[in-house]
């Protein structure tokens, strides 16, 4: 009885440093993930403060006159001689007739994009009728005449300290006013390759380089790492060399990704000669760089698989194959794809190795194919932080956002997947 | 003997072997008997000798002759020897980790999936050394199957749950006939009249009972010659406990059956014959009548009457 006591007493004594333990746990745990919250947040915060602005681009309205004069002197058009940035300026001299003077003309044509005339020639491509009209068209405003309509740049500073003069701020109030210049949904940032000219800049180069990428390794690496572990995990006799190849698995998921850059380099461009920046190599260096992870994450959902299954199929007299495919692979599948879509988003991440084999040029052209000259995303944006000009900086942060997007979309396709198929044994 | 004085310690199982569902706490009788086990160990040790009782039958078709299992240095299964017949139920008996499992899964060769497992001796059915090189294991486990202690249905429907085994032997030739299996199959496990409405719904969401009762029904899908039965109603209650030991008694008219089971009234009610197993000896076989009214050996008196195990 005596003792029962005492053992109560003990206990009760160290209850209070127990519970205040327990506490002190829970407020570190709170703490810590607040402060990832809060991180995390200012990063978004500022992503989108900073980039969502590049989502739309200032266009100007001009009265065009496509001038068969200008644009088919001898009666037959021929694009190649075609003045088509005349036209533009002509149509700018239209809007503001006072302007006289070799340089206070050419302040004014710069308030318009180079693109503008490339928009007249595609459009008179595409329907030669407009020949001899007249039309009203939004063309692309320079990007120092957009940064200033966003407010991006300081009207107060002094003039040689800001990109647009007085004149030309003049000039695109004036503009405003009558209704002919207004922010629009920038579409050329989602329809156009790469450009000097930040107004002209897209992303769909990038994207479609990234996209043929992610092809080509999820062909590779998610048959090539799916057959390693299931041949690792069910066939493969258990001896020294299997350890060691367990063990450098294990290891080359944790190689820095530059190092693969430098072996697809060697390897793929320099020994087997394949073209230098395109995706095919891309890809091939980035399932070199998912395959140690696919082949983990499958070889862990192969092990989820209970014995029991295992066992009640072989002891109904399926052989080791048919236990394999008929019952543990289709077990195993939603982990195998969990951990493939995982490995894809760490790879549509990526960027060190792609600057390795070439990956990094300035490529203008959307890509067609594998083989294709192109970039990826992630490059993508390393080049535009690069650039000096400020609306480069906006569309660096938009193609951020891009970028977190489509991770954000296969994650959550990663989620669902392992939700929908995940069985219950 | 001499090897025999190892310890009762060193005769651990490989985990995956004996998941024994003897979790029950120590009571003072149990450590006693516990002790008692000890001593008897120690001192019966040297004088197991042969096994007593009839290891032989009358037309054998399932013969082991010396079989000897090693899990690495583990000497697991010591010499054993045992014919069993085609028509009868066979009960394997004795406390945990004395080899029983072990030798019934020899019998359909489930041991070769573990690497470390290794097994002399000869064992036969009806005449053929199935651990000869021509003998394929996925034609023996065809003739042979097994009945786990844990259900494990696949999580297929009940309908392909009981079609799989037919199907990867192809024993049916169309549809139809591939549905008579499965109908009868779960007709004789006593099963169709829960099921017959819900043939797609998953097996895995029957009650245990009936998970039980599935895997009997897959099992004897295949036709098979022999059913081992690894502890079937360890995980069930008592009502399906009885359901499956009718089922037992039904299935012994078509099919020879070895059940491992840690209940003696089970092992009394539904086998004819009994092997009691002793720290991977066979000790004692015998009539199951004989066995729990007069045994020969004093380990078998001692773990029946519950001074063992």
């Amino acid at each position: 009885m005596n003792e029962s006591r005492n053992t109560l007493q003990k206990v009760e004594a160290g209850l209070p440093g127990r519970r205040r333990r327990e506490t002190m746990f829970k407020l570190a745990g709170l703490l810590a993930t607040t402060v990832g919250i809060v991180f995390l947040g200012v990063f978004f915060a500022d992503l989108i403060a900073k980039g969502s602005s590049a989502f739309v681009q200032t266009q100007v309205r001009l009265d065009v006159e496509f001038d068969a004069q200008v644009i088919a002197p001898g009666g037959e058009m021929d694009i190649a001689y075609a003045d088509f940035d005349g036209l533009v300026r002509a149509s700018l001299r239209g809007v503001f007739p006072d302007v006289s003077g070799r340089n206070e003309r050419r302040e004014l044509y710069r308030l318009v994009s180079v693109g503008a005339g490339y928009q007249l020639r595609d459009m008179i491509v595409a329907d030669p009728n407009l020949l001899g009209t007249t039309q009203a068209i939004w063309v692309p405003a320079a990007s120092t005449v957009d940064m200033y309509v966003k407010g991006n740049i300081d009207a107060s500073l002094d003039e040689s300290l800001r990109p647009l003069s007085d004149a030309q701020i003049a000039w695109v109030d004036a503009l405003r006013a009558a209704g002919n210049l207004q922010t629009q949904f920038n579409s050329a940032l989602f329809s156009n390759g790469d450009s000097r000219d930040p107004e002209l800049a897209g992303i769909r180069g990038a994207l479609m380089g990234s996209f043929y990428m992610l092809i080509v390794t999820v062909m590779l690496a998610f048959p090539i790492g799916v057959a390693a572990a299931i041949y690792l995990e069910e066939f493969a006799p258990r001896n020294r060399w299997s350890d060691l190849i367990e063990v450098n698995i294990n290891n080359l998921a944790a190689v820095p990704s530059i190092v693969f850059g430098l072996l697809g380099l060697a390897v793929f461009i320099n020994w087997v000669a394949l073209p230098r920046s395109a995706p095919l190599v891309g890809g091939l260096v980035l399932s070199l760089l998912t395959l140690p992870v696919i082949i983990i994450a499958s070889r862990a959902a192969i092990k989820a698989v209970p014995p029991s299954i295992r066992e009640a199929a072989l002891g109904l007299g399926a052989s080791q194959m048919q236990v394999v495919f008929h019952h543990v692979l289709p077990l195993a599948l939603p982990g195998m794809l969990t951990g493939t879509i995982i490995g894809m988003s760490r790879a549509l991440g990526e960027s060190a190795p792609l600057l390795m084999i070439g990956m990094v040029a300035f490529i203008v052209d959307v890509p067609g194919g594998f083989s294709d000259p192109a970039t990826a995303l992630p490059v993508q944006i390393y080049l535009w932080a690069d650039s000096p000009e400020r609306a480069f900086a906006e569309r660096t942060s938009a193609a951020i956002i891009v970028l977190l997007g489509f991770l954000l979309v296969m994650n959550l396709a990663a989620v669902i997947i392992r939700k929908r198929m995940e069985r219950k044994w | 003997m001499a090897r025999m004085t190892e310890s009762n310690s060193s005769d651990e199982q490989p985990p995956s072997m004996e998941l024994d569902a003897e979790t029950e706490v120590p009571t003072e009788a149990a450590v006693a008997a516990n002790g008692a086990q000890l001593a008897l160990a120690e001192e019966q040790i040297v004088d197991i000798g042969e096994t007593v009782g009839n290891v032989r039958c009358e037309d054998p078709y399932v013969v082991a002759e010396n079989v000897n299992v090693f899990y690495g240095d583990n000497h697991a299964i010591k010499d054993v020897t045992l014919e069993i017949s085609k028509k009868e139920v066979i009960a394997l008996i004795g406390p945990s980790g004395c080899g029983k499992s072990t030798f019934l899964r020899c019998l359909n060769r489930m041991n070769d999936s573990i690497e470390t497992a290794r097994v002399s001796g000869d064992i036969s059915l009806g005449g053929q050394d199935i651990y000869s090189k021509e003998f394929d294991p996925v034609a023996l486990r065809a003739r042979v199957g097994m009945v786990f202690q844990k259900p494990n249905p696949f999580p297929k429907s009940i309908y392909d749950n009981v079609a799989y085994g037919p199907r990867i032997h192809g024993l049916a030739n169309d549809r139809a006939e591939l549905d008579e299996i499965v109908h009868n199959s779960l007709e004789r496990a006593g099963l169709l009249k829960e099921v017959k409405d819900r043939m797609d719904e998953p097996g895995t969401g029957l009650s245990g009972g009936q998970q039980q009762r599935l895997c009997i029904a897959r099992t004897i899908a295949v036709n098979p010659e022999v059913i081992l039965m690894d502890e079937p109603c360890s995980a069930l209650d008592p009502i399906a406990t009885a359901r499956i030991e009718d089922l037992m008694d039904e299935l012994s008219e078509d099919y020879a059956i070895v059940i491992v089971t840690h209940s003696m009234q089970q092992a009394a009610r539904v086998s004819g014959r009994v092997a009691y197993f002793h720290l991977g000896l066979l000790v004692e076989v015998d009539e199951t009548d004989k066995i729990f009214t007069n045994p020969q050996h004093k380990l078998t008196e001692d773990y029946i009457t519950g001074r063992i195990g």
